[in-house]
């Protein structure tokens, strides 16, 4: 099909939006509203073009190209209308940037400077909004909200949660909850995917920085550290390095310059949830019972499944997630190993998640009278408390994680992405059926971003059918598949956020595909790179086992390492 | 005799017919053509055998009294023990002669009279029995018969001035027959162009004959009825969808409420051979909860079809299957809109989304959808049974056929008129409308609500189709004619519908949802004194200004729906034309027509002012200064305008300008 852009001849598909016709030529549009592979909603207006003989301008979202279009991106009349409806937005804006957790990072800030807003054009009418701080994963504030909608898609289309939606009409609109009642009263998950997508600074995550800031001046605390396995290969996004850059060793010196006492690798934790939920895998399979076994290392699909599927919960694995393994182990082996009482460390986490802070939070997540975890940080928060401290993470030597809670597989590193945990496990449990190290190694059928990967595999006559999801519209999609009678598996992966960990709600904000695969690829190089490829090699968790834990679903695992379900209700 | 029956028999045949007849004369077996006859005569209010009145008791009726009316004409027949029957009709689109009564004795014209409040009952029906000329004086008109004695002096429905120039198609049985009775209408060729239609037609053979009728969507897009109808009908799918688009949301329109209400039958009739013209197997009327008495008559009405076997599956052994669902609104502006009503409809909050795909594709649950309003589909009936040539032959140029008005505001006769397309609005406005009240001088009309613009003195001439009003920056609309008089500030009523527009935004698309507050609060500020000034407000009021045109230009072309690419169209058509009162708002502040309250100023005639002081001590501002026995001021400054020195003097030595 030939189209005209901005006077250029140019062959293009049939089929196509003029957005990104557009793009496949390096032509920017801007746009607010728009998210990839999502029915466009032509919402924010910003992406409007002009094409010869239509009267009025029209979205190139959701326009299609058609045969001799002519398309003019950048006319004087588009870039007017485009500044006048960005003037709108700001007529109702709070502008108040320095004291915003977005600044330097918001779209609609971003969008001023492009377009040259330089006074106050129409009158200023902001309505002040109540602040939503309910929840311990996130925080929304509708005043800064330009109601560009993609929260709300992403949470009913990508989530299928729909805990937040539009309330009232004209210039009283908002966004909300059902009954305007907050986050924590609503089915919200906190997987904090909203957040990710917001393009200004109205859904943010629960800052947890003053907590850790506080536990570190604390002469009387031994703050320890973890980081998950996603965290190394993102990081470095917030300051300069190219994506997928790994930058594990030089955030271990960072931490430590902070005065982190202890450095810690979640993906020690994650080896041994391996060992336990590969272990399950095989125990239900003998026995037969409770089958599909579902992952349970992604707090935000664990809500989903309370609020959404109480049916299934059965079906969840009982192994915490690595980060509370972690937590629990850091309380009860490490501080008896190192003679510190439980009560004087404060343990931290970093996490490419939101809802881990409320995992963390969890009645069923305390072991002996502690919180297995004090206070999580996401990525984001991570990268302020670094610029805080005003490090320079480039110029930092690579240091090696404290022993023996530091030491990891590679398998472990791959629960950074979707089909990660079941590689791992698969490659566990494999093991552990046939004593044979050389049945599973790569799972090539994994590795990619698809929602929904199935996989059917026999070891020693025994098959195995699993499933590997990320995004939870996905999950829903299989979980009514099996309710239905139509699929049936033994062993399914799910991961909240589409992609995995590494496009966690917790992560860099935004949600560019090619930044994503580039953090997945470095994962995989990770794992190719590594000498030890399987949780079971693992010597430090080899001597977890034979020290303190016995052997994996003993009673003292399932203490300290296992945990319960409850049904829960909610809009 | 051409009546319901004899034209049924030619389209249905063995059980089909057997069932008919059965249902229009319960418990009659093998009836003979007498009683046939009789019966429908009845039916048909061709003739009566005792008094009959009709109370028109649609919404405006209802507002006017028509129960009370109905209560103490109940008490009054019983107590002269006659043997009487009244039945509630719809309106006939006299509203403003409401409550209505008409009087049908045994062998005499039925008689209609006006302005029938309860106190005016018993004066009348005795009058008519006593055959006491005199009343027929006060009576409207009569209805024509050949076969009735007529009232001397009593002028015919047709020559009626309301109803003379009109053609009523949509509203033809409105307010005559009783909307509640299934038999009443097929007396009159009801569900005939139905039986036609499933019997003789095929789907796409119905589009054809609507397509060449010339019909066009009267819910305001004015787009051809058949042609929509053949998108959908063209379009493969499992499962269609027609929805019938019943959410009247134009402050000002309200004859799709008097067509379900009056006339539910001829818009289920419509719909139905809608339906089956799409291939649709399920059908939704949309409509407003806001309309309870509508929502009553649909409801019996469907029942009655089910009863009867005219829906449900197999009708007429056709093969074609339809149900009908009432889905009730919340009363959205904006749900009128194609997308945001199937959102709606869906359950999800009404928000319109880009087309394409347009409904007709991709509409409901993701099949392909037609939506046509009340008026559109209520047309459908008389084309099926008259031709699409008949049809073509009303009106003018590239508008067919008549249309359905609304008249309200300053205007004496306020009600609904249907009118053929082409006729002057000149003629609506003054020989049916009366012109304005109280004999006061017109100033314009706001045509098409809030997405349409006003028609001034100088184009009453303008011919009303759908090409026409657009060469004056006005729309058809829906057809609510607003009618506004020298009283009326124009700069007032772009207010009023920016207000409108404004509080009725979905919220979703910015242009609209921040542009028309920002046009909002300009006019706010226009209409501002300086009492209540505070900062930058002067400043803004005259930046303001410079804005608007640009503005509107912004929200015309980038917004997402209707809705907001027509929202400016109020500001634009009365800035156009009464450019002059907005300059007296902003430059001088003064409101020429006296309404905006905060910009009238008072004065005091010191001639006449014999300084009683009352007035001094009346204001609440303490505004008015002076000294006893000696003329006051009053300081515009302080002044709040609340008009109590006007009240309180009693020498008239205070103005308002």
């Amino acid at each position: 099909m030939k189209i005209e852009i901005n006077h250029q001849s140019i062959n293009m598909p049939a089929g196509i939006s003029i957005l990104d016709a557009c793009k496949s030529v390096n032509i920017n549009i801007p746009t607010l509203c728009y998210l990839e592979d999502l029915f466009p909603s032509g919402s924010c207006r910003m992406c409007v073009v002009e094409i010869a003989g239509m009267k009025n301008l029209v979205t190139s979202c959701s326009t299609q190209i058609t045969e001799g279009m002519k398309i003019f991106t950048h006319s004087n009349r588009v870039i007017a209308a485009r500044k006048s409806i960005l003037e709108l937005l700001l007529s109702n804006h709070p502008d108040d940037c320095l004291y915003c957790d977005k600044n330097n990072s918001c779209e609609l800030q971003k969008l001023s400077a492009e377009l040259g807003v330089r006074n106050r054009n129409f009158s200023k009418h902001s309505i002040e909004k109540e602040i939503d701080k309910s929840s311990p994963s996130l925080v929304r504030d509708p005043s800064k909200c330009i109601l560009c909608g993609r929260c709300v898609r992403v949470c009913e289309e990508r989530q299928t949660v729909s805990a937040i939606s539009f309330i009232k009409r004209g210039s009283q609109t908002k966004v909300t909850t059902a009954f305007d009642g907050g986050l924590n009263t609503s089915n919200c998950i906190n997987c904090g995917q909203c957040a990710m997508v917001c393009p200004t600074g109205a859904i943010v995550e629960k800052n947890n920085i003053k907590d850790v800031l506080a536990a570190l001046s604390d002469p009387d605390k031994v703050v320890v550290v973890q980081h998950a396995p996603a965290i190394s290969v993102t990081l470095g996004e917030l300051f300069g390095f190219k994506p997928g850059s790994d930058v594990n060793g030089q955030m271990t010196a960072a931490l430590r310059k902070m005065g982190f006492q202890f450095v810690f690798e979640t993906s020690f934790s994650a080896d041994v949830t391996i060992m336990e939920e590969a272990s399950e895998l095989v125990e239900r399979i003998k026995k037969g019972d409770k089958l599909p076994l579902m992952t349970s290392c992604s707090p935000g699909w664990i809500k989903f499944i309370e609020h959404f599927y109480p049916e299934f919960l059965n079906n969840l694995s009982t192994c915490k997630s690595p980060q509370q393994m972690m937590g629990a182990l850091i309380k009860s082996y490490w501080a008896k190993k190192k003679n510190i009482d439980s009560k004087n460390i404060y343990s931290v986490s970093i996490m490419p998640c939101t809802a881990k802070k409320f995992e963390a939070g969890r009645a069923e997540m305390i072991t002996g009278g502690f919180a297995d975890i004090d206070a999580v940080l996401t990525t984001r928060e991570f990268a302020k408390m670094i610029d805080m401290f005003n490090i320079n993470l480039a110029k930092l030597k690579p240091e090696n994680a404290d022993d023996p809670l530091g030491k990891h597989s590679s398998a472990a590193k791959l629960f950074g992405v979707t089909g990660g945990v079941a590689e791992a496990a698969l490659r566990t449990a494999a093991f552990l059926i046939t004593n044979d190290d050389s049945k599973v190694q790569e799972i090539r059928e994994y590795r990619d971003l698809e929602g929904i990967k199935e996989l059917t595999l026999n070891i020693n006559g025994i098959t195995l059918k699993t499933v590997v999801v990320s995004g939870l519209a996905n999950a829903r999609q299989v979980l009514d598949d099996i309710k239905r009678g139509i699929k049936q598996y033994h062993f399914i992966e799910v991961m909240t956020c589409p992609g995995g960990c590494i496009a966690g709600g917790g992560q860099p904000f935004g949600l560019d595909k090619n930044r994503i695969i580039s953090r997945m690829k470095a994962l995989y190089q990770i794992d190719k790179n590594e000498k030890i490829r399987k949780s079971h090699h693992n010597k430090d968790v080899a001597a977890l086992y034979e020290e303190f834990l016995m052997h994996p679903l003993s009673k003292q695992s399932h203490e300290l390492l296992h945990t319960s379900y409850k049904a829960r209700t909610g809009y | 005799m051409n009546n319901g029956l004899h034209s049924m028999e030619n389209y249905l045949s063995g059980n089909n017919l057997e069932y008919f007849k059965s249902c229009l004369l319960p418990g009659v077996v093998n009836p003979t053509s007498k009683e046939v006859a009789e019966k429908l005569g009845t039916l048909k209010n061709d003739s009566v055998d005792k008094p009959y009145f009709f109370i028109g008791a649609g919404t405006c009726g209802l507002g006017a009294g028509a129960l009370h009316t109905k209560k103490t004409l109940l008490g009054l027949l019983k107590s002269l023990h006659l043997n009487y029957e009244i039945i509630e009709v719809g309106c006939i689109g006299l509203c403003f002669a409401e409550p209505i009564m008409d009087v049908f004795l045994p062998g005499k014209n039925r008689l209609s009279f006006g302005h029938v409040t309860s106190d005016k009952v018993e004066p009348i029906v005795h009058a008519l029995l006593n055959h006491d000329q005199a009343i027929l004086s006060q009576a409207l008109f009569q209805y024509q018969s050949d076969h009735l004695m007529k009232w001397e002096n009593v002028p015919f429905m047709e020559e009626y001035p309301f109803l003379k120039k009109q053609k009523r198609i949509v509203l033809s049985q409105c307010g005559i027959i009783n909307p509640l009775s299934i038999g009443q209408y097929i007396a009159q060729s009801g569900y005939v162009p139905l039986a036609k239609t499933l019997k003789e037609l095929t789907p796409i053979e119905v589009c054809d004959i609507i397509e060449k009728s010339g019909l066009k969507g009267r819910g305001g897009g004015g787009f051809l009825t058949g042609k929509k109808w053949k998108f959908a009908l063209s379009t493969p799918s499992d499962q269609k969808y027609f929805i019938c688009n019943a959410d009247e949301g134009d402050p000002g329109a309200f004859m799709d409420r008097a067509v379900v209400e009056g006339d539910p039958h001829k818009l289920l009739e419509g719909l139905i051979i809608a339906a089956y013209a799409i291939g649709a197997s399920k059908a939704y009327i949309y409509i407003r909860a806001e309309y309870p008495l509508a929502i009553a008559h649909l409801e019996k009405a469907i029942d009655d079809l089910y009863l009867w076997k005219f829906l449900g599956s197999n009708i007429f052994d056709s093969g074609f299957d339809l149900d009908i669902i009432i889905k009730k609104g919340a009363g959205a502006f904006v749900c009128g809109e194609e997308t945001a009503l199937i959102h709606s409809i869906e359950g999800k909050r009404g928000m319109p989304r880009p087309r394409p795909p347009f409904p007709a594709v991709s509409g409901l649950h993701g099949k392909p959808s037609v939506i046509n309003n009340v008026e559109t589909l209520a047309n459908i009936p008389a084309i099926i049974l008259n031709g699409s040539d008949w049809f073509n032959s009303l009106g003018n140029n590239n508008s067919k056929g008549t249309k359905v008005f609304a008249l309200s505001g300053k205007i004496k006769n306020t009600g609904l008129v249907e009118v053929p397309m082409g006729i002057t609005m000149r003629e609506i406005i003054f020989d049916i409308g009366g012109g304005p009240k109280n004999n006061k001088l017109f100033k314009a009309v706001q045509i098409g609500g809030p997405s349409g613009g006003c028609v001034t003195n100088e184009h009453l001439d303008i011919n009303i189709d759908y090409d026409s009003l657009k060469t004056i920056g006005a729309m058809m609309g829906s057809g609510g004619l607003v009618v506004m008089d020298e009283d009326n500030c124009m700069v007032d009523v772009a207010k009023f519908f920016m207000d409108f527009i404004q509080r009725e935004s979905c919220g979703k698309c910015i242009p609209c949802r921040e542009g028309t507050k920002q046009m909002q609060n300009i006019l706010e500020k226009i209409t501002r004194g300086r009492i209540s000034e505070k900062g930058n407000d002067a400043l803004d009021r005259f930046k303001g200004i410079l804005q608007l045109e640009e503005l509107s230009n912004t929200i015309k072309e980038t917004s997402l729906c209707g809705l907001g690419q027509s929202a400016p169209n109020p500001i634009l058509s009365t800035l156009k034309y009464f450019r002059h009162e907005y300059e007296a708002h902003i430059f001088d502040r003064r409101c020429p027509s006296g309404v905006c309250s905060e910009l009238v100023n008072f004065e005091i005639i010191e001639e006449k002012c014999k300084g009683c002081t009352l007035c001094a001590k009346k204001c609440p501002s303490s505004a008015i200064k002076g000294t006893p026995k000696a003329p006051h001021y009053i300081n515009n400054e302080k002044c709040i305008k609340c008009g109590q020195c006007l009240k309180v003097c009693k020498f008239g030595a205070i103005i308002k300008n």
